[in-house]
């Protein structure tokens, strides 16, 4: 096969540099930029050439079509001599020395005027001519307007123009100029825009550079001015701050499900070694063999509950939401919980109103509550009393406060309480998985509310919060600073 | 009972047909959506137990389809490793009566299979509910043991209610939690076993032999006492 012949490398590099150069954004709205600014100044020379040069042209026609009007009138009334009477004393009178006249007899003789002779070429049909004229030595513009006269006498009316055309050159000049500055000041800010551009998408192309090279740790940059720029920045920030809480999360949980669900399946593979080796009779074996499931259903129970958080965080529940009376599903729930509450010796006190409007998903709030209760039975001491308050809050929607008298949560642990397999220290001891608070924080999150911790004096106030308002938010944080910034705009 | 069992896991469907089988039951087995639907639609079964992900180019929720398209009204339990809550409501509205996720407990498969057979049969709308010399009426709500009157709290008329109902059947704490409270999660905490034995404070306590017994690593049974 022939090979193709490559194009000289000028050719090339040309193509290469035009076609980065019409894709560049910046460089579009630059064009964009200029070419509007040209089409503003034109318009402003356009209108600025009509008001001054236009304006005296016109004038000009009209004084000679008044004066060939008036002319025309003396000679139908007084004849030739009237006529002649009258453009003598016109030029006498004429202090500017701009009016020019011209009376011919039908053989094109100067009868009357300031111009030497009948200028050869106004022997057409045309009734206005622009030309130069010689009078008294002078060379000058003039505008003449011929009309012809009965008995084929022919007059010549018109005014010296060489002022307007003065003008008119100068006014050229001057636009000329003003096209070249705009020109280049349409340039200069055409590079400017480009220049901005890039200088602040160069920053979030950059950002985004690094963070899919994996540093989850730039930031795009914010000036500070408040303008579009800055909200974009803003905007992108906020997601990457919400990818890295995401990609935390992962990998706290990866690192967790290693760690946490290696010592139940540790316990359950070494139960299944020692009873293969060491069983004495069926019975014991069978025994370890429960013993070994009970301890793959914690496995199990596990998985479900990181499989449910992980759902509810995917935010695909939202579709089951529904308006619903959360007082007699509380009340449900404390009917559940209190006879195993009074077993312990513990007791619970709903102090629920009547009817409690909300909207969300029933199954999600109950496990929610479900949960706190849960908690609550399991760390309170014998003889405690559960508080379960509900209500609604102006500034938090609806609230659901469980509060009990155990140990409570040290206020250096509430932050991490709600993260996925953590366990203070007085629950170590206890049964549980460390996933309870974290599906709490999970459905409160769905809700558009949050899960606060608070300390109960002594024991632990867990307070779930929903946003009843409708539309779900992504967090609690950015509602604050959108409202915030609705504020700041009010 | 006649039982289908669609599952192409080999170790899973001998598991399930082996303990169905223990139990008394006469069970067949399809490994793939072809066989199943075919054996479905040609025989007649009081039950199916169905897995949602099949070879043959037929999958559960389709069999089910078209099962129910024929006009076949044989309750199925759904089998499924798929155990999101969309999912479960998919399967539920193509027509199963009932959705279990693996890894499940075998014990929780028979009394499901077995409670939603009978659920099947259609009993029609009944006024009393009789076990032994337990006896319960629905309209007054009134409940008598041996002639004796026991008086319950409203959740325990239910909890007696289901039990009642599934007389006879191992009924695990999940049912009861779905049956009795329509709760679709499972607590922490064993509130379902205090509420059983508050039950058997009224039902069993004052009387010579016990009628709800627990059943190890199952759940409960409701059974008239056996002379």
């Amino acid at each position: 096969m022939p090979q193709l012949p490559a194009p000289p490398p000028a050719h090339r590099s040309l193509l290469a540099l035009r076609r980065p150069l019409m894709r560049s954004a910046g460089v579009r709205f630059g064009v964009i930029y200029a070419v509007v600014f040209a089409l503003g100044t034109l318009a402003l020379a356009v209108f600025l050439w009509w008001s001054t040069a236009g304006l005296l042209d016109r004038q000009t026609d009209t004084a000679i079509n008044a004066d060939t009007q008036g002319l025309q009138e003396r000679y139908r009334e007084g004849g030739l001599p009237a006529l002649v009477a009258t453009i003598e004393q016109r030029l006498a009178g004429n202090v500017d020395d701009d009016a020019i006249y011209l009376l011919v007899d039908p053989s094109f003789h100067r009868l009357v005027g300031n111009l030497s002779g009948w200028p050869p070429a106004f022997h057409g049909e045309q009734a206005w001519y622009d030309v130069a004229v010689e009078r008294a030595g002078r060379r000058g513009m003039a505008r003449l307007h011929r009309f012809d006269l009965a008995g084929n006498f022919h007059l010549l009316v018109g005014r010296d123009v060489e002022v307007h055309a003065q003008m008119a050159r100068l006014l050229t000049d001057a636009l000329l100029w003003a096209a070249g500055i705009a020109l280049l000041l349409g340039t200069i800010g055409a590079l400017a825009v480009r220049g901005l551009f890039r200088m602040t998408l160069a920053d979030v192309s950059a950002t985004a550079a690094a963070i899919s090279a994996g540093d989850l740790t730039r930031r795009v940059r914010v000036s500070g001015r408040g303008d579009e720029f800055d909200r974009l920045a803003d905007t992108i920030n906020d997601m990457l701050d919400r990818i890295g809480r995401l990609m935390d999360g992962v990998r706290q949980v990866s690192n967790a499900i290693a760690h946490d669900l290696r010592t139940p399946i540790a316990r359950a593979r070494a139960r299944l070694e020692d009873a293969t080796a060491h069983a004495a009779c069926e019975a014991d074996l069978r025994a370890a063999i429960e013993r070994a499931e009970a301890d793959l259903d914690g496995v199990i129970a596990i998985f479900q509950a990181l499989l449910r958080i992980a759902e509810i965080e995917a935010g695909a529940r939202r579709s089951a939401f529904a308006d619903l009376d959360l007082a007699p599903l509380l009340l449900d729930l404390t009917d559940l919980y209190a006879a195993a509450a009074e077993e312990r010796g513990q007791r619970l006190q709903p102090d629920v109103p009547d009817h409690l409007p909300a909207f969300g998903d029933r199954d999600m709030i109950q496990q929610a509550v479900a949960n706190l209760l849960d908690n609550a039975l399991k760390f309170s001491p014998p003889g405690g009393t559960i508080h379960i308050a509900a209500g609604t809050d102006p500034a938090q929607g609806v609230f659901i406060t469980i509060a009990d008298q155990g140990p409570g949560i040290p206020e250096s642990d509430r932050e991490q309480a709600t993260q996925r397999f953590f366990r203070g220290e007085s629950a170590r001891s206890t049964p549980g998985s460390g996933l309870g608070l974290s599906l709490v924080q999970a459905v409160a999150t769905l809700h558009g509310g949050v899960l606060l911790l608070a300390d109960n004096h002594p024991g632990l106030a867990a307070t779930l919060t929903l946003n009843t308002r409708g539309k779900p938010r992504v967090n609690a944080t950015s509602f604050a600073d959108q409202a915030a910034a609705d504020a700041g705009a009010a | 009972m006649r039982i289908l069992v669609v599952e192409d896991d080999k170790d899973v469907a001998g598991f399930v047909v082996k303990g169905l089988r223990e139990a008394g039951h006469v069970v067949e087995h399809a490994d793939n959506g072809r066989d199943g639907l075919f054996m479905a639609a040609s025989e007649n079964f009081d039950a199916i137990v169905l897995d949602r992900m099949l070879p043959g180019g037929i999958d559960g929720l389709r069999l089910l389809e078209t099962l129910r398209g024929q006009n076949n009204n044989t309750p199925v339990l759904f089998l499924s490793a798929l155990a999101q809550v969309d999912d479960r409501v998919r399967g539920l509205k193509a027509g199963g009566d009932d959705y279990l996720t693996k890894p499940f407990a075998f014990a929780e498969l028979l009394a499901r299979v077995e409670a939603m057979a009978r659920r099947g049969k259609g009993e029609g709308p009944t006024t009393k509910l009789v076990v032994g010399d337990l006896e319960m009426d629905l309209l007054s709500r009134g409940v008598k043991r041996a002639g004796q009157r026991i008086d319950l709290q409203p959740r325990e008329f239910r909890l007696l209610e289901f039990l009642m109902r599934h007389a006879g059947q191992v009924v695990t704490r999940t049912m009861l939690l779905e049956g009795v409270w329509d709760y679709h999660f499972d607590p922490q905490t064993n509130v379902i076993d205090v509420h059983v034995s508050r039950l058997r404070q009224k039902v069993d306590k004052p009387f010579p032999t016990p009628m709800i017994h627990t059943v190890r690593n199952a759940g409960y049974m409701l059974r008239p006492e056996q002379p």
